[in-house]
C-alpha cells in the first residue's frame, strides 16, 4: 500500500551503516592481522610468519603488560559493578532516574582531564599528599609513587571513579522499568530485609537491561590508552599503552609485534567478555540454588552503607579532581606543602597556543555530531517503514567493544592507501564510529516514545513525509535532540586514539594536548588545556538544556524533563 | 461527499483481525462501529485513513467520492481523523495548529490568518491565537481539534472513540458540535465507539465489528 520509497531507505540506511560502522572494524582488524603475521609489504615484508609474535613475546615487560591489563580492567569493572550494585541497593526503591541526576556532570567529563585532575590530587606533591603534610608537618613531598604506581592502582581508581557514574546511570534508567517499590514490598512482607530483596529479586531483572553497558565498560577498562598513559604504570606499562609505543616507534619494524600485541589485545577483550558470559550462567545456578534455599539471609546494611559511602568518597574525590584542574591553571606559585596557591595568574590562559587545538576540537566536534545527528534521524525515521532489525541495533555497540588499538592501525593502513590519511576526513571517519552509536543510543528511546498519533494527525491534514518529519517530529523532539548532540560533543571530545592514529598526529586536539602535556612538568600548563577539555562536555550540556528550554518557553507540554 | 469501503479486511501476518467489511456512508451521514474493544475497530480506521503499521496488511478498496485511495498514502486521501485526545501539536501555539492544516492552495499571509481567526471564533476560541495548546480546557482543544481537521478541507472523516475521554456534561455538547459540523460540512463521518449513546446521536448506519 505504501510506495516503494520504503524499502528503499530501508536498505539506504542499513548499507550506510554496514559500510560506515561495520567495514572500518572488519577491515581494520584484517589489515592488523595481516601485519601480525608477517605480512607487511611496505617495508618488504611478505609471506606469511609467525616472527611478529616471537617478537611480541621476546619484547621486555610483555608478560607484565598483559598481566596490569587485566587486573586493571577486570578489577575497576568488578570495583565499580559492585559499587554501584551496592549503591542502588542500598536506595533501594529510591534509586529513579531524577535521584541520580548530579552525577551527568561526572559522565560529561572525557577521561583525560579526570585522569589529570586525579593524578593532579594523588601525585605525591598533590592536595592530598598536602592535607598530610599540614596535619603532620611534612616539609617534603613523600616518597611514594601514588600516580604511576606497578600495580596500576591509580589507573584502578581512575577507571572506578570514571565508569561508576555511567553505571549508575546505566541502572537508574533500567530500575526504572522495573517495579522496584511493590516488588520490594512483597519482599519485605514474606520476611527479606530491603538489601536481600534487591539482591535476589531486582538484581536479576536489572542486569539482562544493563548487561552491554557493563561489557562496553569492561572493553573500555581493559583497552584503555589515555588515562593509562596519564596514571597507569608506565615501565612496562598496560598492555594497549605498550602497542601503541611499539606502533609509534622510531624503528618501524616494531610494528610487527605491535600488530601482534593489538590482536592480543583485542583477543583479551573477547576472552573477558565471554568469561563474563559464563560467569553469568554459573552465578545464575548458583543464585536460584540461594533463592529456592529460602534463607532469609543477615542484614546487609552494613555493606551497602560502605558501598554508599564509598561512591560519595569517590565522586567528591572526582569532584576535587576538577577543581584542581582549574586552581592549578590559574596558580602563580604553589609550592608544597601550601593547601592553597601562593599567588595567582591568568598569563597561560592569555597565550595564544590552545586555541588552535581549541578551534581543532570545536571543528570535529561540530561536523561529527551533525553527520551522527543526520545517520540516526534517517536511521529513525526508516523506521516508518520496517519493523525494527535488532541485529542491526545490535551491532551499533560493535564500535564500543572492539578495542580501538585493534583496529585503528589498520583501518589507518586503509586510509593510506586510499590517500585519505593524517587528514580531518580520516580522523572524522574515525570519530563517528564513536559519536555515532551514543547519538544512536541516546536518541532512539525519546523518538520511538513520541505518540505516533500525532504524526497520523499530521499525515490526514496532508502533510507528506518532509514536512512531518521537519514540521512535526524534528521540533517535538527538539530537547532529545540537543541531549544526544550534547552527548555526541563529549564522546568526540574525549576520542584520544583515533585522533592520534587517523591525524597522522598532525591534528591537535585539547586531548591529545593534554595527554602529552601530562607527561611533562608544568602542572599549570596541562591544567589549561585539561580545564578547557572538560569545559567543553559542560557547555554542551548547558546549551542542550538552555536551548529548548528558551526556544520552548511558552509550550508547558515541551517544557517538562523527560530527556 | 461519500466514503465507501469495498471487501476490506486487514491481516496481521497471516491472522485476519475481521471479515471483509462492506461499508457506504454518504455526504452529511454518521456512521458507527461499535464492538468490545480489541477487536480491531482503530485498526479499521487505520486501514481506511492509511495509516497501517508495519506488519499488517490489507485487502479490499476504500473510495472517498468515488476515487479510489486505497493505493494512495495517508497524505493524499484527504480523510480526516481524530482521536480520544486532542492530540494539538505541543510546540505550536492554538493558532499555528490550525494554520497547519489549511490547504497551502489559500495563499496570502492576511487570508490565511483570517481563515484561521473565523475558525476560532466558530469554535469559540476567539483572540486565543497565541495561546499555548497546553493551557486550553479539555472542551476547548477538542473543538480546536476538530477545527483543525475541518480547516484541511477532508471529504471523509474518521473518529476514533473522540468523545471517551470527555466528562458525560461535555461529551453531549461535543458530540452536537461535531455532528452539526459534518452535517453542515456535507461529510461523510465513519465513527467508532463503544458508548450507545454516541451510535443514538450520530443517527446513521450502526456496524457491529
Amino acid at each position: 500500500m505504501t510506495p516503494l520509497r520504503g524499502p528503499i531507505l530501508r536498505g539506504a540506511v542499513l548499507g550506510v551503516v554496514l559500510l560506515g560502522l561495520i567495514a572500518p572494524i572488519v577491515v581494520g582488524l584484517t589489515e592488523t592481522a595481516r601485519a601480525g603475521f608477517g605480512q607487511l609489504p611496505a617495508l618488504g615484508h611478505v609471506g606469511w610468519s609467525l616472527e611478529p609474535w616471537r617478537m611480541l613475546r621476546d619484547q621486555p615487560g610483555f608478560v607484565t603488560s598483559l598481566r596490569l591489563t587485566l587486573v586493571t580492567g577486570v578489577g575497576a569493572t568488578l570495583i565499580a559493578l559492585a559499587l554501584a550494585v551496592g549503591f542502588c541497593a542500598a536506595m533501594s526503591s529510591g534509586a529513579g532516574a531524577g535521584r541520580m541526576r548530579w552525577l551527568a556532570p561526572f559522565l560529561a567529563v572525557p577521561h583525560a582531564a579526570m585522569a589529570v585532575g586525579l593524578a593532579f590530587v594523588l601525585a605525591p606533591s598533590g592536595w592530598i599528599a598536602r592535607v598530610f603534610a599540614f596535619v603532620l608537618g611534612w616539609d617534603q613531598p613523600p616518597d611514594v609513587a601514588s600516580v604511576h604506581d606497578g600495580w596500576g592502582l591509580a589507573l584502578m581508581l581512575g577507571l572506578v571513579v570514571k565508569e561508576l557514574p555511567y553505571l549508575l546511570l546505566v541502572m537508574a534508567s533500567g530500575l526504572s522499568q522495573v517495579p522496584v517499590a511493590r516488588q520490594m514490598a512483597v519482599g519485605r512482607a514474606m520476611g527479606y530485609a530491603p538489601g536481600v530483596v534487591w539482591i535476589k529479586v531486582i538484581w536479576p531483572q536489572l542486569w539482562p537491561l544493563i548487561r552491554l553497558p557493563v561489557w562496553v565498560v569492561l572493553a573500555y577498562g581493559l583497552s584503555v590508552v589515555d588515562m593509562a598513559v596519564i596514571l597507569g604504570p608506565s615501565n612496562p606499562p598496560t598492555l594497549a599503552v605498550a602497542v601503541v609505543r611499539w606502533f609509534n616507534a622510531a624503528d618501524v619494524a616494531m610494528i610487527l609485534p605491535a600488530a601482534a600485541g593489538a590482536l592480543v589485545q583485542t583477543a583479551v577483550v573477547v576472552v573477558a567478555i565471554a568469561a563474563l558470559c559464563g560467569a553469568e550462567v554459573v552465578l545464575r545456578r548458583a543464585g536460584l540454588w540461594w533463592l529456592r534455599r529460602g534463607g532469609r539471609g543477615w542484614s546487609w546494611g552494613p555493606g551497602l552503607r560502605v558501598a554508599q559511602g564509598g561512591v560519595v568518597g569517590l565522586m567528591a574525590l572526582a569532584a576535587l579532581a576538577l577543581l584542581s584542574l582549574l586552581v592549578w591553571s590559574l596558580a602563580w606559585r604553589w609550592s608544597f606543602p601550601m593547601l592553597w596557591p601562593e599567588g595567582w595568574s591568568g598569563a597561560l590562559w592569555m597565550r595564544a597556543d590552545w586555541r588552535m587545538a581549541m578551534l581543532h576540537t570545536l571543528v570535529l566536534a561540530a561536523v561529527t555530531v551533525v553527520l551522527a545527528l543526520v545517520l540516526a534521524i534517517c536511521w529513525l525515521e526508516a523506521e516508518e517503514d520496517r519493523a525494527r532489525a535488532p541485529w542491526a541495533e545490535a551491532l551499533i555497540y560493535l564500535p564500543l567493544l572492539v578495542p580501538q588499538i585493534g583496529f585503528l592501525y589498520g583501518l589507518n593502513v586503509v586510509f593510506l592507501r586510499a590517500g585519505v590519511a593524517g587528514g580531518y576526513a580520516a580522523v572524522i571517519c574515525g570519530q563517528l564510529l564513536f559519536v555515532f552509536p551514543y547519538v544512536m543510543i541516546a536518541l532512539s528511546e525519546p523518538w520511538r516514545a513520541l505518540d505516533a498519533r500525532l504524526l497520523r494527525v499530521g499525515a490526514a491534514l496532508g502533510a507528506g513525509r518532509w514536512r512531518r518529519l521537519l514540521a512535526l517530529r524534528l521540533p517535538m523532539l527538539l530537547r532529545p535532540i540537543m541531549t544526544a548532540a550534547a552527548i555526541g560533543v563529549a564522546v568526540s571530545v574525549a576520542q584520544y586514539l583515533p585522533t592520534l592514529f587517523l591525524g597522522a598526529g598532525r591534528i591537535a586536539t585539547l586531548t591529545t594536548e593534554a595527554v602529552t602535556l601530562s607527561s611533562g612538568s608544568d602542572r599549570r600548563v596541562t591544567g589549561v588545556y585539561a580545564s578547557l577539555q572538560a569545559a567543553l562536555p559542560f557547555a554542551a550540556y548547558g546549551l542542550a538544556a538552555l536551548i529548548p528550554a528558551w526556544w520552548h518557553r511558552n509550550r508547558r507540554d515541551l517544557r517538562g524533563g523527560t530527556a | 461527499m461519500s466514503l465507501e469501503v469495498q471487501g476490506l479486511a486487514v491481516r496481521r501476518g497471516d491472522v485476519a483481525l475481521f471479515a471483509p467489511l462492506d461499508l457506504r456512508v454518504e455526504c452529511g451521514a454518521v456512521a458507527v462501529v461499535m464492538g468490545p474493544s480489541g477487536v480491531g475497530k482503530s485498526t479499521l480506521l487505520d486501514a481506511i485513513g492509511g495509516h497501517l503499521e508495519h506488519g499488517f496488511t490489507c485487502a479490499g478498496r476504500v473510495l472517498v467520492m468515488g476515487r479510489d485511495v486505497t493505493a494512495l498514502p495517508a497524505e493524499a486521501r484527504r480523510i480526516g481523523v481524530m482521536f480520544q485526545d486532542a492530540l494539538l501539536f505541543p510546540h505550536l501555539c492554538l493558532g499555528d495548529n490550525l494554520a497547519f492544516g489549511l490547504p497551502a492552495a489559500l495563499r496570502g499571509r492576511t487570508a490565511r490568518r483570517a481563515a484561521v481567526e473565523a475558525a476560532l471564533a466558530q469554535a469559540g476560541l476567539e483572540g486565543l491565537y497565541a495561546r499555548d495548546p497546553a493551557t486550553l480546557s479539555g472542551g476547548q482543544k477538542a473543538r480546536a481539534a476538530l477545527m483543525r481537521a475541518l480547516l484541511a478541507e477532508p471529504q471523509a472523516l474518521l473518529l476514533d472513540e473522540p468523545f471517551s475521554k470527555l466528562d458525560a456534561g461535555l461529551r453531549a455538547e461535543m458530540r452536537s458540535f461535531v455532528f452539526g459540523h459534518v452535517k453542515a460540512r456535507g461529510i461523510a463521518t465513519l465513527m467508532v465507539t463503544h458508548d450507545p449513546a454516541d451510535a443514538g446521536a450520530a443517527g446513521g448506519a450502526v456496524v457491529a465489528l
